[in-house]
């Protein structure tokens, strides 16, 4: 097999990325998938409220997970998520089986203890903030990560994303005017999904700048739209803005084009959405066509996952929920 | 003695060199001016804000997530309202997270009226405190309980409101804070900025000792076995007036500053309730869902058998701000006369 070049923007400008991060860039969207399509049938056959979660988003967020510098503490990187990241948790090295404890609100669910919703994550020791279901409030407790990390030196950054119909909160203005403030510019990378919806409101019925990352303009950050559904743009672009927010600990700011595979959520019925682009099928292709990666290997990644996860959820069924009087537990740091 | 002001500022001195506070911020908080109010002039980790109170409260969380210890000033309660739901986001993280992440914060916040500050620098934040579990709430009426609450709240774990009367901002204590010098006008000399320029001026601070009032533990400011007046921040010392007046007419009140809402100290107002039979809550919010209304549901529930008369309210008026014109604050937010009146009515009621 040939050495892969596998670059999708400027093929010049970057080098091309090794087979073996390719592979895992793979490994880690399957398994991400996978785990998506397990939530929303749980859901559907009754082992959970609600889902929400990021199948479409795979390439976009298993880049950004596989570039943060994880730890915990202002040497490492913050991430302000939103409710679409199962992908990058897990290639900060979550295991599907948290995620899946938090759709059955067990009291297993690593992320909530049973009392959140699925895809709202939260680990301190991995510096993953809380995921919120109010939208946008991550773009406004940001900045103060990213202040404490400029104040503590070395190079981690602190990275918020967002959704774009969410972009009208006044948070997101918010983040803008903190991260830039030329007396005090903060290492922070903004980052908007773009998948052109609300919930059922289009784009064109949200907002009227030509890009959003045109906002970014405004405000003297670096900014680039890119195509968060090309995992090599993903990857190369992500690696960049990272790079410069760590070394110049500056804002800049990226919006991703992606897509949104099954509707909004369940509440909008949680089925695949056939006209979006895959980022899985179209990085498979390229895989293919390049030599990475045999339809077999990749078919047998996606099998080993479906029947890892199936039994991952087999054994949450099982598991207890919260007791009624533990409501009273962690409502403050020392009832620990 | 110091003022209210003063005090606050000493404690975040004091807080800035012994507890960890690594921020203190807001609008205007940071030099040249120290604060709308001066509570933070001198202090070394001021800086200001911009003019964006859900990015004040926001920064103060990330801020608290990394590591930080920050006291966050939202300029005048007034304009809190638009960060309401990152204070419940606040309020909840600890819980939502399931004890994963936790936020040693602290707002303040000057609240209530006195200063003839009209519509919008009047407002109360208590009763909206109070509906947001998952903080801790304070509110001095003096200013060593200022001094101290302050230091009780900069070395909390979780989130503290701390809410500042705006009416006792410039009022001078009866009791010294420990370490503050004897003479008034040798404190100002050392800690109150110049006016005009102040770029070369530093804060000489005293030698300021450890002093902490317990978040959760209320204050019998006047002992008495008439009849239990509960107060907090503005209207205590109104409170206090008004049982040294009453007594007089053989009225003996005993009056309690409550000092934390959140926790309250429920203990000493059963207490006192089970030895006067009468209860009488006085505060300025607005009288509709009240937090004087939670205090009174349940001494109804908890200590019916011991009261002698009905428990009273003596709360602001539920009109949706305080006119400027001298008439229409007085008779919006309760004044000496009302609580002399509803003290002596309940005094009187019999069974
Ligand atoms: C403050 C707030 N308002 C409304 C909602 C209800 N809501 C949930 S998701 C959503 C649409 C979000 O769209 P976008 O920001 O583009 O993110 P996406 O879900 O498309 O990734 C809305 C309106 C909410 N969760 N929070």
């Amino acid at each position: 097999m040939s050495r892969p070049r596998l670059i999708n923007r400027d093929e010049a400008s970057s080098p091309p990325i090794e087979r073996e991060l390719l592979v895992r860039m793979h490994d880690l969207m399957i398994k991400a998938r996978v785990l998506e399509e397990r939530l929303i049938q749980m859901y559907k056959q009754g082992h959970g409220y609600f889902w929400i979660g990021g199948p479409g988003e795979e390439a976009f967020n298993v880049s950004l997970g596989l570039l943060m510098k994880k730890g915990q503490g202002p040497a490492f990187d913050y991430l302000h998520a939103h409710y679409r990241q199962s992908a990058t948790l897990l290639a900060l090295g979550e295991e599907p089986i948290g995620a899946l404890r938090q759709m059955k609100n067990t009291a297993s669910d690593p992320y909530s203890g049973g009392r959140n919703f699925a895809g709202h994550f939260s680990a301190k020791r991995l510096n993953v903030a809380p995921v919120t279901s109010p939208i946008e409030v991550q773009y406004a407790i940001a900045p103060g990560t990213a202040m404490v990390q400029k104040r503590h030196g070395g190079d981690g950054i602190t990275i918020v994303t967002g959704g774009d119909a969410g972009t009208a909160e006044g948070d997101f203005a918010s983040c803008l005017v903190w991260s830039s403030r030329p007396a005090n510019p903060l290492p922070i990378l903004i980052i908007v999904t773009n998948n052109k919806w609300g919930i059922s409101t289009c784009s064109d019925g949200q907002h009227g700048e030509t890009r959003i990352s045109d906002r970014a303009k405004a405000f003297n950050i670096k900014s680039k739209t890119i195509d968060g559904n090309d995992a090599l743009t993903c990857y190369a672009e992500l690696k960049e803005a990272m790079e410069y927010v760590r070394t110049e600990r500056k804002p800049y700011f990226i919006e991703a084009m992606v897509s949104r595979l099954y509707g909004h959520s369940s509440a909008s019925g949680a089925n695949y959405v056939t006209e979006e682009v895959d980022c899985i099928k179209q990085f498979e292709a390229r895989l293919e066509k390049d030599g990475v990666l045999t339809r077999q290997q990749m078919d047998d990644v996606r099998a080993k996952y479906t029947e890892e996860i199936a039994a991952a959820a087999r054994t949450v069924r099982d598991e207890p929920q919260p007791s009624g009087d533990s409501i009273y537990n962690h409502i403050y740091a020392e009832k620990r | 003695m110091a003022n209210m002001a003063q005090a606050i500022r000493m404690a975040l001195h004091y807080a800035e060199e012994n507890l960890g506070v690594t921020d203190i911020f807001g609008e205007d908080v940071g030099a040249p001016l120290g604060g709308v109010f001066t509570a933070t002039q001198g202090l070394k980790t001021t800086w200001n804000a911009p003019l964006d109170e859900r990015g004040i409260i926001g920064a103060a969380m990330g801020i608290a997530m990394a590591g930080g210890r920050p006291v966050a000033e939202i300029q005048f309660a007034d304009y809190i309202f638009n960060t309401i739901d990152l204070l419940k986001l606040a309020g909840n993280t600890c819980w939502s997270t399931n004890g994963d992440w936790n936020l040693p914060m602290v707002v303040r916040t000057p609240v209530g009226s006195g200063i003839r500050g009209s519509i919008y620098h009047s407002h109360s934040f208590d009763a909206g405190a109070t509906r947001i579990p998952g903080w801790k709430i304070v509110m001095p009426s003096n200013p060593l309980d200022a001094y101290g609450l302050l230091i009780s709240a900069c070395q909390e774990l979780d989130p503290v409101m701390y809410l500042e009367p705006k009416a006792l901002l410039r009022v001078k204590g009866d009791e010294r804070i420990p370490g503050e010098p004897e003479d008034d006008r040798a404190l100002s000399k050392m800690i109150d900025a110049p006016l005009g320029d102040r770029s070369a001026w530093k804060a000489q601070w005293p030698q300021l000792e450890a002093y902490a009032v317990p978040i959760g533990k209320g204050k019998i400011v006047r002992e008495g076995r008439g009849l239990t007046v509960v107060s907090y921040g503005r209207t205590l010392p109104l409170c206090v007036k008004a049982a040294q007046a009453l007594a007089e007419e053989g009225v003996d009140a005993e009056v309690i500053d409550l000092r934390s809402l959140w926790p309250y100290d429920w203990e000493m107002i059963k207490a006192s309730v089970q030895k006067t039979g009468r209860a009488l809550f006085v505060n300025e919010d607005t009288e509709v869902t009240n937090f004087g209304e939670h205090l009174m549901r349940r001494t109804v529930e908890e200590l019916f058998y011991h009261l002698l008369a009905a428990p009273k309210l003596v709360a602001g008026k539920h009109v949706p701000g305080i006119g400027l014109a001298d008439a229409l604050e007085m008779a919006s937010v309760p004044q000496l006369a009302d609580i002399t009146q509803a003290m002596r009515t309940l005094a009187a009621e019999q069974p």
